[in-house]
């Protein structure tokens, strides 16, 4: 059997696994990235939003090559049809870019490459090196042939159906309320501001929300997650009934067609305290690392393989990679995203859990009232002004 | 007893695999294997986005 040496191995190719990569390499260490299907990039999973301000933090130029819609604001539909806009000023925050995933993914592919790191293809992980339980590297497989790779760090970078963190005993086992089941069409041939994406949520989508993310005047991303423990029925394929149903009722999309069908499973769970073991730490989606409020995982994934990169390089440089120098990582990783996960995760709970009636009224209450700032306080100022027997009600999710 | 998947159907997206807690599932680039140590719990035809996991 062919025996590889490396600094670090990651396995799985998408934007955690390779920022993770391009760092460990421009740090100097001899770095592999592997990938089990046979191409970078597909099948995108993914509503292909992205916020803007993370691509500073881990070092990558926005490009036109993968930016479809440059985004200034959202729609927002309310169960039974309120609409309103919001923009980057009322909302107090920037918003950001929707994309073609495959190109960004090969694109982060290649900068790794470039800065050095090896990346292999069709190439799946069978199992961990563990001596004496410490993770020492990874059996692969690559075009039928097994390739043992050893290194002192392994980074899991392999996604939503992660097995490396499993097999090195971490347990991300998750909830069936902190799960959403997604799906997604790319439609071609509908109506569309593409500046603005629409947001919708209530019993059209029990337990998550309603997605429409243009990719350009005429085409969008139209898709949605429902709660697991929202999902009763087996093998029934509910969400994309729910999904179908959505489509039918809006005039805007009902004559699209469907030119990509995308499906997932996304985590929104509160972090977890430990990602890490003797040898090994894992990043994105993996370490269920996503926004819980609204299932974005793209921005969290890569800084978190930068974090993990990072935290390699030390521990190299220290000669010590047991999970106690290790822990270094998750100590970044929760200090960047623990309190406002766990903020989000609480207002999750909060929306799903509101009527359809209550969602309506607050979006009726607000739309035409040109407020500065989207505040709590302001929100609570215009349902007052509109709709006060509605306030006893509110204050209970406040 | 697992699960049958329906091939035609699946999107080998891998939320069932994600999903399982007894880590008894494997995606492969077009397969999901399911083990023996399977629990009949049924999670997993629950989350399936598209209806490719069934009993029948």
């Amino acid at each position: 059997m062919t025996t590889l040496n490396y600094d670090v191995v990651v396995v799985g190719g998408g934007p955690a696994g390779t920022t993770a990569a391009r760092i460990a390499a421009e740090r100097g260490l001899a770095t592999l990235v592997v990938e089990k299907r046979q191409e970078i990039g597909t099948p995108v999973r993914c509503g292909e939003g992205m916020p803007k301000s993370f691509l500073r933090t881990i070092g990558i130029d926005p490009d036109p090559e993968w930016i479809a819609a440059r985004i200034k604001g959202a729609r927002l539909i309310s169960p039974c049809g309120h609409e309103m806009y919001i923009n980057e000023k009322m909302a107090g925050s920037k918003t950001g870019y929707n994309i073609e995933r495959d190109l960004f993914d090969k694109s982060l592919a290649r900068q790794a490459v470039e800065a050095g790191a090896d990346l292999r293809v069709k190439t799946t992980a069978l199992g961990l090196i563990l001596e004496e339980g410490v993770v020492q590297g990874v059996v692969l497989k690559h075009l039928g042939e097994v390739i043992k790779v050893r290194a002192p760090i392994t980074i899991g970078a392999d996604g939503f159906e992660s097995q490396v963190g499993r097999w090195a005993g971490i347990d991300t086992t998750l909830k069936p309320s902190d799960i959403t089941s997604c799906l997604q069409y790319r439609m071609v041939g509908i109506e569309c501001d593409p500046e603005y994406n629409t947001f919708s949520a209530g019993s059209m989508a029990p337990g998550g929300y309603l997605w429409a993310f243009p990719k350009g005047p005429r085409e969008a991303n139209v898709g949605l997650g429902v709660s697991l423990a929202n999902l009763k029925r087996q093998g029934g394929g509910e969400v994309r009934a729910f999904l179908d149903r959505f489509i039918k009722s809006r005039p805007e999309y009902a004559q699209g067609k469907v030119v990509q069908i995308v499906a997932g499973g996304v985590s929104v769970n509160a972090p977890l305290d430990r990602t890490v073991t003797d040898g090994l730490m894992l990043v994105g989606d993996s370490a269920r690392i996503i926004d819980p409020m609204n299932g974005g995982g793209l921005a969290p994934a890569c800084v978190t393989g930068k974090m993990a990169a990072e935290t390699a390089a030390e521990a190299l440089s220290a000669g010590d990679c047991s999970a106690d120098f290790l822990q270094r990582y998750d100590q970044v990783r929760l200090d960047q995203f623990e309190d406002m996960f766990l903020r989000n995760y609480i207002a999750k709970e909060k929306m799903t859990a509101m009527s359809d009636e209550m969602l309506d009224m607050l979006v009726e209450s607000i739309k035409d009232e040109q407020l500065e700032e989207l505040t709590v306080l302001e929100v609570l100022k215009a349902v007052e002004r509109k709709h006060p027997e509605f306030m006893e009600e509110l204050a209970e999710f406040l | 007893m697992p699960p049958n998947v329906d091939r035609d159907t699946c999107m080998f997206c891998g939320a069932c695999v994600g999903t399982c807690p007894v880590n008894c599932m494997l995606l492969r680039e077009v397969e999901i294997q399911i083990d023996e140590t399977c629990t009949d719990c049924k999670l997993c035809t629950r989350v399936c986005p598209v209806g490719a996991l069934r009993y029948t």
